[in-house]
C-alpha cells in the first residue's frame, strides 16, 4: 500500500505538488493519471525517495522509502527504461542491481524469463530497441519480488504482443495481492487495465476512485435501443419523460432511463427488442470534463490549409 | 494515394519488407500495423525515397517521390520527432524546411499555430519535452500543405489532451480530402483513428481492409443479456441447437453465434422480460493478435 | 539558389559553427600576434605572418565536417533529403556555402594576422605585397581553407559520425603525414605527395628571394610548383567530394 499526505514539492517558486493525499490498495490496478506537468512524475520520485518532499510525506507499508530496510525486496519501479549502462549487457545490469540488495542470482534468470529476454540476455543494452529495453526495466522492478510495484508508461515502445502482455502480467502482479501503481497518458489503454484511478492537475488530486465511478461519475450514460416497433416506444419513453433521440440508422438513444427500465416497459407492452446497450461514456471523455483547465499546451484545431 | 507493387527491401541477407503491395486511398485515415520488425518504419523510408527498394516500387500519387517537385508541397511526412538539431529553435527548423521548398515564411508561423507552438518557437528544439517534438514534427509534416500525410507513432510522448488533438485532427485532414497514413502500436488508439487497416507482418502484406471488416473478420460477435427471467431465456436458447455455449459473468449471458434481434424476438414470443441485450463487438487487439500470431519477434513468457 | 538560403540557415541557426569560425580566426591571428610581437633580428617576411594557417585550417575543417556529420546525428539529413530527394542538390549547395564561408574566413584570418603583423613587428620593410608571390602567401589561404572545407564535407558525407571524420582528418594531417616521412627510403617520396604538406608549400613556396632570411627556407616539400601543388590539394579534396556525392546518392538515407 502507497499513502501520500499531504504531498508537497516545490522547485524554486514552481509548486510542482501542491498538498497532495491518497492511498493505492494493494490487489488492485490503479491507474496515475493526469495531463502534462500535473506533477506525476515528482510524485514518483518522492515515492521512490529520489526527490525529497518540500512537505508532507509518501509512506510505502507505513514507511518513507529511505527506511526501508533492502528497498527493491519492497519496491519495484520502471520509471524510464534508458536508465542502463549502455554497454553493460542486460544480464550484468540485473545481477549489479540482485547483488546490492542481497538477492540471489538465480533470480536474475528467473526475471529474463518472465519477460522473455533469455535469448538476449548477453547483449549490451546500449543495442537494445525501446521496447526491449523496456522489458529489462520491468525485469529489474520485478528482481526483488516487491510488494509494491510503480511503472510510469510501460507500454511506451511495446508492439501490440507487448503491450498486451504488460496488462496482463499487470493485472496479474494485482491478483496476486500486490500493489501496482501505473502512470500513463494512454486513457483507451488505462481504461483496459486499471480498476482504480488517481487523477492530478496541476500538483493537485482531482479525484480517487474505481475507474468505473470515475467514468459514470463525469459522463452522460445513455441506452441504445433498437427496435422493430421503435415509434411506439418511443412515444411511451417521451411520455415517461426521458429524452429521446432518434438516429439516422433508425434506432433510438434514450437519456435518463436505466436499460433496465426500458426493458420492462417494452416487455408490459410486448414490444419487440431487437438491441438494449447501455452506452458509457469513455474515459477519455471523462478525463477531458474533469481536467479541461489544467492542461499545459493547448493546439488549436485550426484551419490546415492555407 | 499511396501506391505499392511488389515491394521489396533486403539488407544483406534479411528480408525487411517481401513483395508488399497495398494501396492508401485518400479521404480516409489509414492504419499501418503490424508487430515489430513487420517492416513498417522500411516502408515508410521507402515511399520517401529514403531507402531504395531492392525490388518493385512504391509511388505517391502516380509518381516516384524521387521525381517529385517541392515534394514537401505533396508529402508530409513524421517518421521520428526527433529528427532535429537540439540547438536550432524551433521556428529556424521549419524556417529551413520551408525554404527548400520554396514554402513563404508566413506559412512557418502558421504550422507553429496549429500546433499550438507559437510561444516556444524561439526555444530551441533540444530542450523540448516528447510531447512538443512531437508538435514540432508534426508542424514540418503540415507546411507545405500537402495531399499526403504520413506519421509514425504520432500521439507518442503526447498527453491525454494532445492524443485527443492528433486524432480528431487526423480525421480533419481525411475528412479535407487529404490521404493520411498512420503507423501505430496502440490498438486501442488506432481502433478509434483509422477507418482502413493495412496489416504487414514479417514484411508481408497480412491484410488490408476496413477496420470493421478487419475486426468482424478475425473476431466472433457475442450477445451479451440481462434478464430478470435468465434462467427460462437460457433453457430457450439452449434448446436451438446452432446457439453456442452460453457463460455467465456477473448475471449476465453472453451468447455466442446469434444476432441480437433473433434473441429479442425469441424473449418477446416467450414474454420474457429484457434488461440490456448488447452486442459486443471484438476488439482491434484480438482481431490483430488472432491475424499475426506467427510474426512476432520477442514472446515473453507468460 | 533556395537550396543556398536553405543551408545558410542551418549553418547559422545553431551556434558551433561560429565557434569553430571564430576559433579558427582567433588561432590563426593570435599565434601571429605572438610570433610578430617576438620577431627578432631581422625584417619579417611575409611568409612569417602566414605560419600559423595551419592551425585555423584543422579548424575550419571541423566545421565542415560537422556541417554533414551533425545532419546524420540528428537526423535533419533524413528533413534535408525529403525536402529535395535527388540528394545532389543539397549536398551541393552545402558545399557552395561551406567552401565560400571558409575561404572568407581563410581570408580574413590570413588578412588579418599580416595586418596585424604590420602593427607587432619591429622591422616591417619586408612585410609589403610587392610580388605576386607575396599575394600568394597571404590571399592563398583562402583558397587553402575552402579546399580543405571542401575535402572535409567529402569525408563527413562519406563517415557519417563527427568523431569519426574529426579523427580522420586530424589523425591524417597531423600525424601520418609527418610519421610516413620516417618510412626508411620511400619515406620522403612518399611524403611529397602528402596532400597537407603539399598545400602548405601552396602558401609557403617559392618565396621572393628578398622575403627569407638567410638559411631559414621554410617547409617547402613536394616536387610541384605552388600552383600545381595547390591544383594537387583542391583536385583531391574535389575528388573525395564527388566520391562522396556518389555513395550519398545510393545509400539508403
Amino acid at each position: 500500500m502507497i499513502e501520500a499526505v499531504g504531498l508537497t514539492k516545490r522547485y524554486g517558486k514552481t509548486v510542482a505538488v501542491d498538498n497532495l493525499s491518497f492511498t493505492v490498495q494493494p490487489g488492485r490496478v490503479t491507474g496515475f493519471l493526469g495531463p502534462n506537468g500535473a506533477g506525476k512524475s515528482t510524485t514518483m520520485r518522492m515515492i521512490l525517495g529520489l526527490d525529497r518532499p518540500s512537505a508532507g510525506q509518501v509512506l510505502i507499508g507505513g514507511k518513507p522509502y529511505a527506511q526501508l530496510d533492502r528497498p527493491l525486496r519492497t519496491v519495484g519501479a520502471l520509471l524510464d527504461a534508458k536508465w542502463v549502462h549502455p554497454n553493460r549487457s542486460a544480464r550484468a545490469h540485473l545481477q549489479w542491481l540482485a547483488k546490492s540488495n542481497g538477492l540471489p542470482d538465480r533470480r536474475v534468470d528467473e526475471v529474463l524469463d518472465m519477460v522473455g529476454l533469455t535469448k538476449v540476455a548477453k547483449r549490451r543494452a546500449g543495442g537494445f530497441s525501446l521496447g526491449m529495453s523496456q522489458r529489462l526495466g520491468i525485469a529489474g522492478a520485478l528482481l526483488g519480488d516487491p510488494k509494491v510495484l510503480l511503472f510510469d508508461e510501460p507500454v511506451n515502445g511495446l508492439d501490440p504482443e507487448g503491450i498486451l502482455w504488460i496488462r496482463k502480467f499487470m493485472q496479474g502482479l494485482a491478483t496476486e495481492g500486490r500493489t501496482v501503481l501505473v502512470s500513463s497518458h494512454l486513457l483507451s489503454e488505462m481504461a483496459l487495465t486499471a480498476q482504480d484511478l488517481v487523477v492530478i492537475g496541476r500538483g493537485k488530486l482531482i479525484s480517487q476512485s474505481s475507474t468505473t465511478e470515475f467514468v459514470e461519475r463525469s459522463t452522460e450514460n445513455t441506452v441504445r435501443v433498437r427496435s422493430p416497433h421503435a415509434d411506439k416506444l418511443g412515444a411511451m419513453l417521451i411520455d415517461k419523460g426521458f429524452t429521446v433521440r432518434e438516429d439516422s440508422d433508425g434506432s433510438l438513444t434514450v437519456s435518463g432511463a436505466l436499460s433496465d427500465e426500458i426493458g420492462d416497459i417494452a416487455a408490459g407492452s410486448g414490444v419487440v427488442l431487437h438491441e438494449l446497450s447501455p452506452q458509457r461514456g469513455s474515459l477519455e471523455q471523462a478525463f477531458m470534463q474533469l481536467t479541461g483547465d489544467s492542461v499545459e499546451y493547448h493546439a488549436e484545431l485550426a484551419e490546415t490549409g492555407k | 494515394m499511396i501506391e505499392a507493387t511488389g515491394l521489396t527491401k533486403h539488407y544483406g541477407k534479411t528480408v525487411a519488407v517481401d513483395d508488399l503491395s497495398f494501396s492508401v486511398q485518400p479521404g480516409r485515415v489509414t492504419g499501418f500495423l503490424g508487430p515489430n520488425g513487420a517492416g513498417k518504419s522500411t516502408t515508410m523510408r521507402m515511399i520517401l525515397g529514403l531507402d531504395s527498394p531492392t525490388r518493385g516500387k512504391v509511388t505517391v500519387k502516380g509518381r516516384d517521390y524521387r521525381s517529385l517537385h517541392d515534394p514537401l508541397r505533396v508529402v508530409g511526412a513524421l517518421l521520428d520527432a526527433k529528427w532535429v538539431h537540439p540547438n536550432r529553435s524551433a521556428r529556424a527548423h521549419l524556417q529551413w524546411l520551408a525554404k527548400s521548398n520554396r514554402i513563404p515564411s508566413r506559412r512557418v508561423d502558421e504550422v507553429l499555430d496549429i500546433v499550438g507552438l507559437t510561444q516556444v518557437a524561439k526555444r530551441r528544439a533540444g530542450g523540448f519535452s516528447l510531447g512538443m517534438s512531437q508538435r514540432l514534427g508534426i508542424a514540418g509534416a503540415l507546411l507545405g500543405d500537402p495531399e499526403v500525410l504520413m506519421f509514425d507513432e504520432p500521439v507518442n510522448g503526447l498527453d491525454p489532451e494532445g492524443i485527443l488533438w492528433i486524432r480528431q485532427f487526423m480525421h480533419r485532414l481525411a475528412d479535407e480530402g487529404r490521404t493520411v497514413f498512420v503507423s501505430s502500436h496502440l490498438l486501442s488508439e488506432m481502433a478509434q483513428t483509422a477507418q482502413d487497416l493495412i496489416v504487414i507482418g514479417r514484411g508481408k502484406l497480412i491484410s488490408q481492409t476496413s477496420t470493421e471488416q478487419f475486426i468482424k473478420d478475425a473476431t466472433e460477435d457475442t450477445v451479451r443479456v440481462r434478464s430478470p427471467q435468465l434462467d427460462r431465456l437460457r433453457e430457450l436458447l439452449a434448446g436451438r441447437a446452432r446457439i453456442a455455449d452460453a457463460a455467465a459473468s456477473d448475471g449476465a449471458l453472453v451468447v455466442h453465434g446469434v444476432e441480437p434481434s433473433f434473441i429479442g424476438e425469441l424473449a418477446a414470443a416467450n414474454g420474457i422480460t429484457l434488461h440490456e441485450l448488447s452486442p459486443q463487438l471484438g476488439s482491434l487487439e484480438e482481431a490483430f493478435m488472432q491475424l499475426t500470431k506467427e510474426s512476432v519477434e520477442y514472446h515473453a513468457a507468460d | 539558389m533556395t537550396l543556398l538560403a536553405v543551408e545558410r540557415i542551418k549553418l547559422f541557426s545553431t551556434r558551433s559553427p561560429w565557434w569553430c569560425m571564430l576559433l579558427a580566426l582567433g588561432l590563426t591571428v593570435g599565434l601571429t600576434a605572438i610570433i610578430a610581437a617576438n620577431w627578432d633580428g631581422s625584417p619579417m617576411p611575409v611568409m612569417g605572418a602566414v605560419f600559423t594557417h595551419t592551425f585555423g585550417l584543422y579548424v575550419i575543417m571541423v566545421m565542415a565536417a560537422l556541417a554533414v556529420t551533425t545532419e546524420y546525428r540528428f537526423g535533419t539529413i533524413k528533413s534535408t533529403f525529403q525536402a529535395a530527394p535527388d540528394r545532389t542538390s543539397p549536398m551541393i549547395a552545402k558545399a557552395v556555402v561551406v567552401v565560400l564561408l571558409s575561404a572568407l574566413v581563410g581570408l580574413a584570418a590570413s588578412f588579418g594576422s599580416w595586418g596585424l603583423s604590420w602593427l607587432l613587428a619591429d622591422d616591417t620593410s619586408q612585410l609589403a605585397l610587392s610580388s605576386g608571390n607575396d599575394w600568394r602567401h597571404v590571399a592563398g589561404v583562402g583558397l587553402v581553407f575552402g579546399a580543405g572545407a571542401l575535402l572535409a564535407l567529402g569525408i563527413g558525407a562519406l563517415v557519417r559520425q563527427t568523431a569519426g571524420a574529426v579523427s580522420i582528418i586530424l589523425v591524417f594531417a597531423l600525424v601520418l603525414e609527418n610519421v610516413v616521412g620516417l618510412i626508411p627510403n620511400i619515406g620522403d617520396d612518399i611524403q611529397n605527395w602528402m596532400p597537407f604538406l603539399v598545400a602548405q608549400k601552396f602558401i609557403l613556396g617559392d618565396p621572393d628571394p628578398s622575403g627569407i632570411p638567410d638559411g631559414a627556407g621554410p617547409p617547402a616539400i613536394g616536387e610541384l610548383s605552388p600552383w600545381g601543388s595547390f591544383a594537387y590539394f583542391a583536385g583531391i579534396a574535389l575528388a573525395i567530394y564527388i566520391i562522396s556525392l556518389v555513395v550519398v546518392k545510393r545509400r539508403d538515407a
